[in-house]
C-alpha cells in the first residue's frame, strides 16, 4: 500500500517546500493511516484535537525506554509535566507574571528596528539569517537572562538537539541520538551555570526568577532547572524563527494580500493565526497510547506511535472552509498551530508578539521586495519545517 | 418565499446576553429587516460573570462590563421598558408604556431575576442584597468595600460561593448558610461538594450546612439573622443568593407554554403554545428557554450558562431568518465554570443527569481532578477542577454516548478511577438555592436511589 510510505515521503528532505499534496493524500486515505513499520499516521482536524486532549496519549519517551534521564515538560504526563510547566510558567505568564510577555512589546519594537537599520532598498538581504533568526534570539535571552554573544556557543547545541528530536523514520539515528544526548547535558551545563551566578543577586530575568524562588515547594532541582532552560532557550526560537520566515514567503507570494496587510494593520493579529494554521512552523508531533484504544474505528495497541500531523489538520477541509486558501480575515481560526490540550504551546504569547511585530515592521519593506529564490532552501527538519535561507531583493 | 425570511420586522425582548447575540446573529445572517431590542433595564448588554468576582473583588466597577459588540447590529433599541405581554394573534409585543409593538417573528430572551428574600419586609432592610444586575453588584461591592464585620450568605450555590470566597479575598468575615449538605450539592453531587466544603472551610468561611434561615433582624439596618437550628449570626451584610426567577409572568396570558420553570421550545428554539403545538413565528433562547437534549434522553433542559445563551441565540437567529428544511437544533453539550478559592471549575454535560461518579484524573487531595458522571452505564457530564485543558477530552466521550465508567489509561489517573460511587445528587428541593441546571421533564433524584444493604 502507498499510504504506508506516507511518513517516510513526508519526512524525505525532497518533499521540505511543500508538503502539503502528502497531507491532502493522507486525509483521502482516512483518519488513521496504517504505516509499514507498525506507526500511525492521524492528518484530520478533529482526530487529532481529540488525541491531543485524550490523557491516554503519552508524551513521555520512557513510555517506550527511549531514555532514562527524566525529560524536560514538552515530554512530560501529567501529573509531573503539570508541576514543572506550572513552575516554570511562575516568572513567564499569569496569574504570577500576568504582565510579562505583554511588557516585552518595546523591547521587541526596537530590537526589530536596530535588525532593520542595515535594510537599504536595492540590496538583497537573507530574511532568516539576517531578521527571523536573530530576533527571537535575541529576545529569548533577554528574557532568559543569557548573554546573547554565546549565541555560537548554544546555536551549535540547539541544532544538535532538534536534530534529535525529529522524526527520522528508517533512519540510522545512532549518532544523532549521541550528539543530542551530548548537547542537552553541556547546554544544561551552561545554564545552570549561569543561573547560579545569579543566586543571591537576581537579576530582571527567568533565569533569576528561578533559582531565587522563596518558596522551597516552588523550586526546581537542578536537574528540572537544566531540562526548563534547556527547553525554553530552544523552543523560545527554534520555531518563532520558522513563523517570520514562512510568514515573509507566504506574503511575497500573495501580493494581493500583502497590500491588503499594508492598507489595513489592525489585520496583522488575524493574519499571524492565519499564518500558524497556513504555514505552521510545527508540523508534527508523536504521542504514544498508554492503553490500547480506538481511533474513528482504528485499534491502536498501547506503546504504538502515533504520528500527528498538525499542518494537515489545518488544511482538513472538515474543519476549514477553503483550507487551501490564506486568508487573513479567517474567522473561525481554531488552527493547531500551537497544538492543543495541556501541552498548548507555552510561548504562544511571546511568539504571537514578534510575529506581529515583526511583520508588521516589515511590511513597508516587502511591496517592491521579490524573492530571489523561490522555492527557497529549506531546513533539514520535518517537524519544525521553514526555509533555511530566505533571499529577497529589496 | 425563503427570501422574505431575511427581511420584515423582527422584535427580541431581553438586552442581555442572549438577547444581543440573537441581534448580531440575525444580522450575520443576512437579516436586513427592522431590528427593535426591548430590555427592562436601562443599560446596554452586560455581562453578568464578573459582577459575583471581578467586581466584588474591587478589580473592576460595575459599570464596566458592558458587552462587546461584535458587529452593530443596527437595532431600534428600546431600552429601561418593561414587555408586559404578547397577542401571538395579531403579533405585537405589548409595552407598559401601552404601545403595541408589531412583529413578524419574535424571539423571547428576558432571563431570569434572582429569587428574592420570601419576606418582603426583612427583604427591604438596609444590607440586604440580591445579586443579579449590575446595581446590585455595585452596592453590594460598596458595601464589602467598607469593611463590613461579618457578611451572611444565603445559599451555597455557585452564585453563594463566589460571594464567598470574594469576602474571604477581601480579608472579611462570612458566614455561608446552606440548606443542603454542602455547597455546590446541587450542581456537582455529593463528592465535589466535600471539596467545596473543604475548601471554604480552608479559607477560614463559617460553613452551615443543613441549615435554613428563619428570619432576618434589623430596625432599618441588617444587623443579623436566625437560623433554623437556633443559631444566630451576627453580621451586618446579607446576601440573598437562593437562585434565580425566570421572567415569564408577562407571559402569563399569552397562551405560550411559559411556567416557572421557563418557556417550552424544541430543539430549534421554536416556542410551544400551552396546547404543545409549536409556533412557527415566536422563538426562545437563553436562560428563560426549556429545550429537549437528545444527550440527555430528550429531557426537557433549562439552563442558567453564559455558554447557552450564545449558542442557543445564534441557533435561534439563523432558524428565524431560514426556511425549515435549512433550519439547525441547538445540540450543544452544555459547559459552565466558576472561579472560587483559587479553584478554576468547570463542566460539560448535565452532571445531575447521573447515577454513578468516578475520579477519572488527579485527586481530591491534590485539588486538581476530573470527576467524570455516568447515567445508566454511559458517560453524560465531566467536571474538572483547575484540569480544564482536559474538559474536550470529556465533552467528546460524553457526545459520542462512551460507556461508562471512561476508558483507562490516563497517565495521571487515580487509583480511585476503578470504584464508580454513588453521584449523590440531592433532590433540589432540599437546596436552599434553585438549581443552575433543572431536568425538567422529571426528577432525577428518583432515578439516584441507591439501597445500600446493611448487615
Amino acid at each position: 500500500m502507498d499510504s504506508e510510505t506516507l511518513l517516510a515521503r513526508i519526512t524525505d528532505y525532497a518533499n521540505r517546500p511543500n508538503p502539503y499534496p502528502l497531507y491532502a493524500e493522507l486525509r483521502e486515505s482516512g483518519p488513521v493511516v496504517r504505516q509499514a513499520d507498525g506507526g500511525y499516521l492521524v492528518g484530520t482536524y478533529h482526530e487529532i484535537a481529540a488525541l491531543l486532549h485524550d490523557p491516554r496519549m503519552s508524551v513521555d519517551p520512557r513510555t517506550r525506554g527511549e531514555v532514562t534521564h527524566k525529560p524536560p515538560f514538552l515530554r512530560l504526563d501529567d501529573p509531573e509535566h503539570h508541576r514543572l510547566r506550572t513552575l516554570a510558567m511562575r516568572p513567564f505568564g499569569p496569574p504570577h507574571s500576568p504582565g510579562r510577555v505583554d511588557a516585552m512589546r518595546g523591547e521587541i519594537d526596537q530590537i526589530t528596528k536596530e535588525l532593520m537599520d542595515s535594510f537599504e532598498a536595492g540590496r538583497q538581504i537573507d530574511i532568516v539569517d539576517d531578521f527571523a533568526y536573530p530576533l527571537p534570539v535575541t529576545v529569548i535571552c533577554r528574557l532568559l537572562g543569557v548573554p546573547r554573544e554565546d549565541e555560537p556557543l548554544f546555536r551549535a547545541w540547539s541544532d544538535a538537539l532538534v536534530a534529535a528530536a525529529d522524526v527520522r523514520p528508517e533512519a540510522e539515528t545512532t549518532e544523532t541520538d549521541k550528539a543530542g544526548d551530548q548537547a542537552r547535558i553541556e547546554m544544561g551545563g551552561y545554564l545552570v551555570n549561569l543561573a547560579e551566578q545569579r543566586r543571591g543577586n537576581p537579576s530582571d530575568d527567568m533565569l533569576s526568577a528561578f533559582v531565587n524562588e522563596p518558596d522551597p515547594a516552588l523550586r526546581l532541582t537542578q536537574e528540572e532547572l537544566a531540562e526548563t532552560a534547556v527547553l525554553l532557550l530552544i523552543a523560545g526560537h527554534e520555531t518563532t524563527v520558522n513563523l517570520i520566515a514562512n510568514g515573509v514567503l507566504t506574503l511575497l507570494r500573495q501580493p494581493e494580500h500583502l497590500d491588503q496587510l499594508r492598507r489595513d494593520h489592525d489585520l496583522l493579529p488575524r493574519a499571524v493565526e492565519e499564518l500558524l494554521r497556513y504555514e505552521p512552523p510545527v508540523h508534527i508531533r508523536e504521542r504514544i497510547p498508554l492503553a490500547d484504544i480506538d481511533v474513528a474505528g482504528t485499534p491502536i495497541a498501547q506503546g504504538t506511535s502515533v504520528v500527528l500531523v498538525l499542518a494537515s489538520g489545518n488544511r482538513d477541509a472538515m474543519r476549514f472552509h477553503e483550507p487551501d486558501r490564506f486568508d487573513p480575515t479567517r474567522p473561525d481560526n481554531e488552527h493547531l498551530g500551537f497544538g492543543s490540550g495541556i501541552h498548548l504551546c507555552y510561548g504562544a504569547p511571546l511568539a504571537r508578539i514578534e510575529a506581529q511585530a515583526a511583520l508588521g515592521a516589515l511590511l513597508p519593506h516587502l511591496g517592491t521586495a521579490r524573492l530571489v529564490q523561490d522555492p527557497p532552501p529549506y531546513r533539514q527538519n520535518a517537524m519544525l519545517r521553514g526555509p533555511r535561507h530566505l533571499p529577497i531583493q529589496l | 418565499m425563503p427570501g422574505d425570511l431575511k427581511e420584515g420586522r423582527i422584535v427580541i425582548v431581553g438586552a442581555s446576553l442572549a438577547g444581543l447575540r440573537a441581534a448580531e446573529a440575525l444580522r450575520e445572517e443576512g437579516f436586513t429587516g427592522s431590528l427593535t431590542v426591548v430590555g427592562d433595564e436601562p443599560h446596554p448588554p452586560y455581562d453578568r460573570p464578573p459582577l459575583s468576582k471581578q467586581v466584588l473583588l474591587g478589580q473592576a466597577t460595575a459599570d464596566s462590563t458592558g458587552l462587546p459588540m461584535r458587529r452593530d447590529p443596527d437595532a431600534d433599541w428600546r431600552l429601561g421598558v418593561r414587555a408586559t405581554g404578547v397577542d401571538l394573534l395579531a403579533k405585537q409585543v405589548l409595552l407598559e408604556d401601552g404601545e403595541p409593538l408589531p412583529y413578524d417573528r419574535l424571539l423571547i430572551a428576558t432571563g431570569t431575576r434572582a429569587r428574592p428574600w420570601p419576606n418582603p419586609e426583612e427583604a427591604l432592610l438596609d444590607g440586604v442584597f440580591t445579586l443579579r444586575t449590575r446595581e446590585d453588584a455595585g452596592g453590594l461591592a460598596q458595601r464589602l468595600a467598607a469593611g463590613p464585620e461579618r457578611v451572611l450568605v444565603i445559599g451555597g450555590g455557585f452564585t453563594g460561593s463566589e460571594i464567598a470566597s470574594a469576602c474571604r479575598e477581601r480579608g472579611l468575615e462570612v458566614t455561608v448558610a446552606e440548606r443542603g449538605p454542602a455547597p455546590l450539592v446541587g450542581a456537582l453531587g455529593g463528592t465535589l461538594s466535600k471539596l467545596a466544603a473543604v475548601m471554604h472551610r480552608n479559607h477560614g468561611v463559617d460553613l452551615r450546612t443543613g441549615v435554613t434561615v428563619t428570619a432576618l433582624h434589623g430596625n432599618g439596618g441588617f444587623t443579623g439573622a436566625e437560623l433554623s437550628d437556633g443559631s444566630r449570626v451576627d453580621a451586618d451584610v446579607c446576601v440573598v443568593a437562593l437562585g434565580a426567577v425566570r421572567n415569564v409572568e408577562w407571559l402569563a396570558e399569552s397562551g405560550l407554554a411559559a411556567g416557572p420553570r421557563g418557556i417550552a421550545c424544541d430543539a430549534g428554539c421554536r416556542a410551544f403554545n400551552m396546547y404543545g403545538i409549536v409556533t412557527d413565528d415566536v422563538f426562545v433562547a437563553g436562560d428563560v428557554s426549556r429545550f429537549p437534549h437528545p444527550l440527555f434522553g430528550y429531557q426537557m433542559l433549562s439552563l442558567e450558562h453564559w455558554g447557552n445563551a450564545v449558542e442557543q441565540a445564534e441557533v435561534a437567529a439563523h432558524n428565524m431568518v431560514n426556511p425549515g428544511p435549512l433550519q439547525r437544533p441547538h445540540l450543544a453539550v452544555p459547559t459552565f465554570w466558576s472561579t472560587q478559592f483559587g479553584l478554576n471549575i468547570k463542566s460539560v454535560g448535565v452532571p445531575t443527569y447521573s447515577d454513578h461518579v468516578v475520579i477519572a484524573q488527579g485527586s481530591l487531595e491534590a485539588r486538581r481532578l476530573a470527576m467524570v458522571y455516568g447515567y445508566q452505564g454511559r458517560v453524560t457530564a465531566a467536571v474538572t477542577v483547575d484540569m480544564a485543558k482536559s474538559l474536550d477530552y470529556y465533552r467528546h466521550l460524553i457526545e459520542t454516548a462512551a460507556p461508562f465508567p471512561p476508558p483507562t489509561g490516563a497517565a495521571d489517573r487515580a487509583i480511585a478511577a476503578d470504584v464508580p460511587i454513588p453521584s449523590d445528587v440531592p433532590d433540589p428541593k432540599g437546596l436552599s438555592h434553585g438549581p443552575t441546571v433543572a431536568l425538567t421533564g422529571y426528577l432525577p433524584d428518583r432515578r439516584l436511589t441507591v439501597v445500600q444493604p446493611t448487615g
